[in-house]
């Protein structure tokens, strides 16, 4: 559907886009995630045409883009976008979703039944003759994706939708995105910061770092097997450093790190310096004085808890086994377990939930 | 203290009886300072546009000097203008010298810079977000513009009344240009500044009253206008080129 191919984008001599090529599929949800200023903003902003490439090509359903403002204009017409602020004019809730039909000379008897039928959509139907600046900034957002859909784009762009939403009224926009995509097809590119929301809605996930596209794939590749160090860290894994492959029989790595030998499966051969990713929720605790029951871990190590920090109804467990390892446990396993700064546990990994990165100078 | 209570009870007794040439010179007062706010707005508020939806070399410099004019004395402007329209003058084969066109020519000079300035100072407060919403609904660049100047009606019209103020309560170029001649020139301000040396308090007592009802008048039908005018915009926009 859109096409996009060595586009760069500088301001001044600052570049915040590098050399990005990617391909949008139609009809898919595709989430760009990426810290903030990393430019998901600038490539969104390009897609709709609000901006021009400083170099390279955005082609949009085969056609090129960069044609004069009256072909712009057109293409703009067949998509729509919902930003991070929802912007809305001083007038009712009603005008403001009719903007996008006004524009294209829509009669006024029919753009009617289409704003009644978009407000409907988002369930806004009895705000119609409000006034839009006396609303909440969860209705304020719904009335900006009624107002995207009215003129039915083939194209939705969304960036950040939900930055400065509650969690309600995040959760609200999340399912309507999915009910649009599914009900009319609508091929979706949102940006978000929040890589769980990424994970949650998209069917393929674009991950920006620094205004390169460091990787792209579907969930699970990004979360379990992601490309590089930054990456990880951004998904929610700090990798495990200085480890080295001691020997690798057919994929069936054994990794040194420190005093401690990892079973992993890479292809990576002996002699190289690798990485770990574990993710934390991957990581058993057993106290170190329990007996040993029979398990399919092929890693046990023993280290001494460094730190317990909540995270909701979880707590982050910092395990000091001569590198930090972290766990992702349940508050109650935590209270069960008698687990408290200072004492000694055993954690184990499954080999198949380690994910090894080669140390080739890619951060 | 007496002379004010005396030149209060007078001034009223002037206006209830509508005295002829108290009405003369307010009317006079009203349609020179109202043609000039109407000349001015219709220049100032496409200007406005013009130098706020364009980018280009010296812009920030532009702004600038629109901005010290602000404050340039009427007496200035007044003698320039009567500079160039003397007989002698450049234009003076146009003969606008001690003529209401005159007047209306100098208060325009006067505030149209205040008025631009402050139309300038109203579109940059429309958050950049509406700009960027338009066009990603489709607007074209005049339908974003059109949409833009009216988010703005209220502080566009703020900039109108201030030059309407402006005009109204300016003597410098009333004097210099009009003359301050009767039945012909002579408006609230002038009228004043002569009935007041010659010691006739009463009568500028009750001019004073009459320019402040005035402003009054025309600030609440400017508020009038204003919100029909939102309703005419919008069908001006739905009817744009392209749309």
């Amino acid at each position: 559907m859109i096409r996009i191919e060595h586009l760069t984008r500088a301001f001044g001599i600052k570049e915040v886009l590098r050399d990005i090529t990617l391909d949008i599929r139609k009809g898919e949800i595709f989430t760009l995630i990426g810290p903030s200023g990393s430019g998901k903003s600038t490539l969104i902003r390009l897609i709709d045409l609000l901006d021009s490439p400083s170099s390279g090509k955005i082609f949009f359903d085969g056609a090129d883009t960069a044609g004069p403002e009256k072909d712009r204009l057109a293409i703009r017409r067949r998509m729509s976008m919902v930003f991070q602020k929802p912007a809305v004019l001083n007038t009712t809730v009603a005008e403001n979703v009719a903007f996008g039909l006004k524009f294209r000379g829509v009669p006024a008897k029919e753009a009617e039944e289409k704003v009644r039928f978009a407000l409907n959509l988002v369930g806004l139907a009895d705000l119609y003759g409000r006034k839009a600046v006396t609303l909440s900034g969860g209705e304020m957002q719904r009335v900006a994706l009624a107002r995207a859909m009215v003129t039915e784009p083939e194209v939705l762009l969304l960036d950040e939708p939900t930055a400065n939403l509650d969690p309600v009224s995040s959760e609200m926009i999340e399912d309507l995105i999915v009910r649009i995509n599914k009900r009319f097809g609508t091929t979706m590119v949102m940006s978000t910061h929040d890589m769980v929301q990424g994970q949650r809605l998209a069917d393929r996930i674009g991950v920006i770092m620094d205004g390169r596209l460091a990787q792209v794939g579907s969930s699970s590749e990004i979360f379990y097997q992601p490309k590089g160090r930054q990456i990880a860290r951004f998904v929610g894994i700090d990798a495990i450093t200085g480890g080295r492959v001691i020997e690798n029989k057919g994929g069936h790595a054994l990794i040194r790190v420190g005093e401690t030998c990892f079973e992993a499966l890479t292809p990576i051969p002996g002699g190289k310096r690798v990485s770990l990713c574990i993710r934390p929720e991957d990581v058993t605790l057993t106290p170190s004085d329990s007996v040993s029951e029979k398990t399919s871990m092929r890693n046990r190590i023993v280290g001494r808890i460094k730190k317990i920090v909540p995270s909701g109804p979880f707590v982050r467990v910092t395990v000091d086994c001569g590198f930090p390892l972290i766990a992702l446990i349940t508050r109650r396993s935590c209270t069960d377990l008698g687990l408290s700064p200072g004492s000694m546990v055993i954690a184990g990994v499954k080999a198949t939930a380690i994910h090894v990165l080669p140390d080739d100078g890619v951060a | 203290m007496s002379d004010i209570v005396n030149g209060i009870v007078q001034a009223v007794d002037l206006i209830v009886t509508f005295n002829p040439e108290v009405m003369q010179i307010a009317a006079l007062s009203l349609y020179i300072s109202l043609s000039a706010t109407i000349i001015a707005a219709l220049i100032a508020i496409p200007a406005g546009a013009l130098i706020h939806f364009n980018d280009f070399f010296g812009k920030r410099a532009v702004i600038i000097v629109i901005q010290t004019l602000y404050s340039v004395p009427t007496v200035v402007v007044g003698l320039i203008l009567y500079l160039l329209i003397s007989r002698s003058g450049p234009l003076g084969v146009l003969g606008l010298l001690f003529t209401p066109q005159g007047m209306i020519l100098g208060q325009t000079i006067l505030i149209i810079p205040i008025m631009i300035g402050l139309v300038i100072s109203a579109l940059s407060g429309i958050d950049r977000g509406i700009s960027d919403t338009l066009l990603s609904l489709g607007a074209t660049q005049f339908q974003k513009i059109i949409e833009i100047v009216r988010e703005a009606r209220f502080a566009i019209l703020s900039a109108v009344v201030i030059g309407f103020g402006r005009a109204i309560a300016e003597v410098g170029v009333a004097m210099m240009i009009g003359g301050n001649i009767r039945d012909h020139t002579r408006v609230l301000t002038t009228a004043i500044t002569l009935e007041t040396g010659m010691g006739k308090f009463p009568l500028s007592i009750a001019l004073g009253i009459i320019l402040l009802i005035i402003a009054l008048i025309v600030v609440v039908v400017l508020n009038l206008i204003t919100s029909a005018l939102s309703a005419d915009m919008q069908q001006i926009a739905g009817r744009g080129p392209n749309g």
